[in-house]
């Protein structure tokens, strides 16, 4: 089976597939409806959303490669206790380098740093991919997931932070003229049910386009 | 007539399946059975049970939403030129005045929302084929009555996009929806523009020009909790027949029994969601004033007089499709609708409980009506074992 895999090209279509599929037709939101709550609770504003990404990014690739490295040395009845441990250890790693450099962002992130542990989708990926596949293949694989999740996340955080605040990336972007005319920011945009109704919005109007991906009931 | 039915027998063709605008077959159906009785007849087997269609449903519901109307237009006239005459500009004012000064306030509310949320299911009904319901008839003329008289124009609009589509378009449009879009929309604009919604300025037209002047709703000031806000004082009949401030058509308690007495007659709301409803309020109301710890709990009985209780009661929690479906599930649903929103109102100090309530009601009716089917079926269960139990030993 391995020598099968070496003389794969890097970017072998179905390599390519691994870091495509999952912004569309595999979104790990949208699609696998996983990662939900930090969809929910960290896209207010842009920025944090992107650091958020950037994190889950670092942390799914990593992590993915380490499980896969270990995949075959890994008894599978503690594979759990395995995989919390590296998620554990490069979270912590993020979550000092966010406190030393980016420590505004670290405060708004808060706990929800700590808890990309928890993220469904790195434990769903590190068991449903990574356990079974090479390092490189785990590598994509970890990005494109990331990605996806990324790509929705900055949606949302788009929505919200433009609606809600009038601003992006905490700079206002709604001209005062408009608010001098009687414009007013949503405040509804603030809250977390909305970045469900947004989430619930993004899947109805990606299956809108993609009719594959609508349950057969 | 004849003229009118030529017309459009001689466009038809070109709507119907194979025509040059096929696409545009649900709106040319719309206003064809708006000025005509459609002669459709079922290919099969039918079930009907009364001559009433959704369209003269409709129309008994918006009949019954006029005494609330009009009475909301006098009101708005009202208030506004109390005001002029407190500041002194204006030293009186005639009946008419009032009303007409109503009417030119509420006229752009109604326009808007109907162009709107006609629009929202013109487009919906296109995209996906099917024909234009009877459904926001009814929705357009309770939006209008729930909001605040100086509620700027377009933040209705959008409310109205977001209800039209999230409270019953993805659910499959009119008789799909769990949650009464109405409400959906008010309570959008109270989560997105509470500025707007809420406070002493907004019940009042005009109100948010002048310094110094209130026109805060009872139930805000009992709700801000310091007796010496309380810069007005109104009467019981004042509550009961609407000379107080609030949306535009729940003011007025008589106006909306007026409108509960012709739902009930035409058979069209359910009268033991309504009178659940008020037994629920009423034993809550009467616990509050034994516990008796702050100005809103003393309110007592008035609390059924004040706010969006009536209106909500008589016009939302009856929604035919959004309420419990059993009869005893209506005792249950409208029980805890009128217990829940008094209980909030006091506890939360949350002049909205009743918008708040029925939208949650709306989620749990299935959930009620599945119990009350399942304790049925149970029982019928029990009568035959116990039958057959009876036959065995005989």
């Amino acid at each position: 089976m391995s020598d099968v895999e070496e003389k794969e090209a890097l970017f072998s279509k179905k390599n390519r597939q691994l870091l495509i599929n999952p912004l569309d037709s595999d979104n790990p939101i949208t699609v696998q409806v996983l990662g939900i709550c930090s969809a929910l609770a960290i896209t207010v504003k842009l920025e944090p959303a992107i650091v958020m990404s950037l994190s889950v990014l670092f942390v799914l690739s990593a992590g993915n490669v380490i499980i896969s490295l270990m995949r075959n040395i890994i008894p599978s009845r503690i594979r759990i206790i395995v995989q919390l441990v590296v998620v554990a250890a490069l979270v912590i790693l993020v979550d000092q380098v966010l406190k030393a450099y980016l420590f505004d962002v670290s405060k708004q992130l808060s706990v929800f740093v700590g808890l990309i542990i928890t993220n469904c989708i790195v434990m769903g990926r590190f068991e449903a991919f990574a356990l079974g596949n090479t390092p490189w293949k785990s590598f994509l694989d970890g990005i494109g997931n990331s990605a996806g999740y990324g790509l929705i996340l900055v949606v949302i955080a788009f929505i919200r932070e433009l609606f809600g605040s009038g601003a992006l990336m905490g700079q206002q972007v709604i001209p005062d003229s408009f608010y001098d005319a009687g414009y007013a920011n949503n405040g509804m945009m603030l809250l977390p049910p909305m970045a469900l109704i947004v989430v619930g919005v993004i899947i109805w109007v990606q299956r809108w386009f993609n009719p594959s991906l609508e349950e057969a009931n | 007539m004849k003229f009118l039915r030529d017309a459009l027998d001689g466009i038809k063709p070109n709507f119907t399946s194979g025509g040059k605008w096929e696409k545009w077959n649900p709106v040319f159906e719309t206003f064809e059975t708006f000025l005509f009785t459609p002669d459709h007849v079922t290919t099969s087997g039918s079930h009907i049970r009364d001559g009433v269609d959704i369209k003269r449903l409709m129309t008994v519901v918006v009949l019954a939403l006029f005494p609330a109307l009009f009475f909301g237009m006098y009101n708005i006239g009202y208030f506004h030129f109390e005001q002029l005459v407190a500041l002194g500009q204006q030293d009186s004012y005639t009946f008419m005045e009032a009303f007409l000064f109503g009417l030119w306030k509420l006229l752009p509310i109604i326009i808007v929302s109907y162009a709107v949320g006609l629009g929202v299911e013109f487009i919906f009904a296109m995209f996906y084929g099917h024909s234009i319901h009877e459904g926001y008839f009814v929705t357009g003329m309770l939006i209008p009555l729930i909001v605040p008289v100086d509620l700027p124009l377009w933040m209705l609009a959008v409310s109205i996009v977001f209800g039209v589509v999230i409270g019953k378009e993805i659910f499959g449009g009119t008789g799909m929806n769990i949650l009464n879009p109405a409400l959906v929309v008010r309570a959008f604009l109270f989560f997105a523009y509470p500025t707007f919604m809420s406070g002493d300025k907004v019940w009042v037209a005009g109100a948010s020009e002048v310094d110094g002047m209130s026109g805060a709703t009872i139930l805000g000031q009992l709700g801000s909790g310091a007796e010496a806000v309380v810069d007005k004082t109104y009467s019981v009949m004042d509550m009961f027949l609407g000379f107080i401030p609030g949306s535009i058509g729940e003011t007025s308690t008589l106006a909306i029994l007026i409108g509960a007495v012709m739902l009930l007659l035409a058979g069209v709301a359910s009268w033991r969601i309504m009178l659940s409803g008020v037994i629920g309020a009423a034993i809550m109301s009467a616990l509050f004033v034994l516990w008796g710890a702050n100005p809103l709990m003393d309110f007592g009985f008035k609390h059924l007089l004040v706010g969006g209780f009536a209106f909500g009661l008589v016009f939302m929690a009856t929604d035919p499709v959004s309420a419990a479906q059993t009869n005893t599930g209506k005792w249950i649903y409208g029980f805890l609708i009128g217990f829940l929103s008094i209980l909030l109102r006091v506890l939360n100090g949350f002049p909205e409980a009743v918008m708040l309530v029925i939208l949650l009601l709306n989620v749990f009716a299935p959930t009620i009506d599945h119990y009350v089917v399942q304790a049925s079926v149970n029982r019928r269960n029990k009568r035959v074992e116990d039958k057959i139990k009876k036959a065995l030993s005989a």
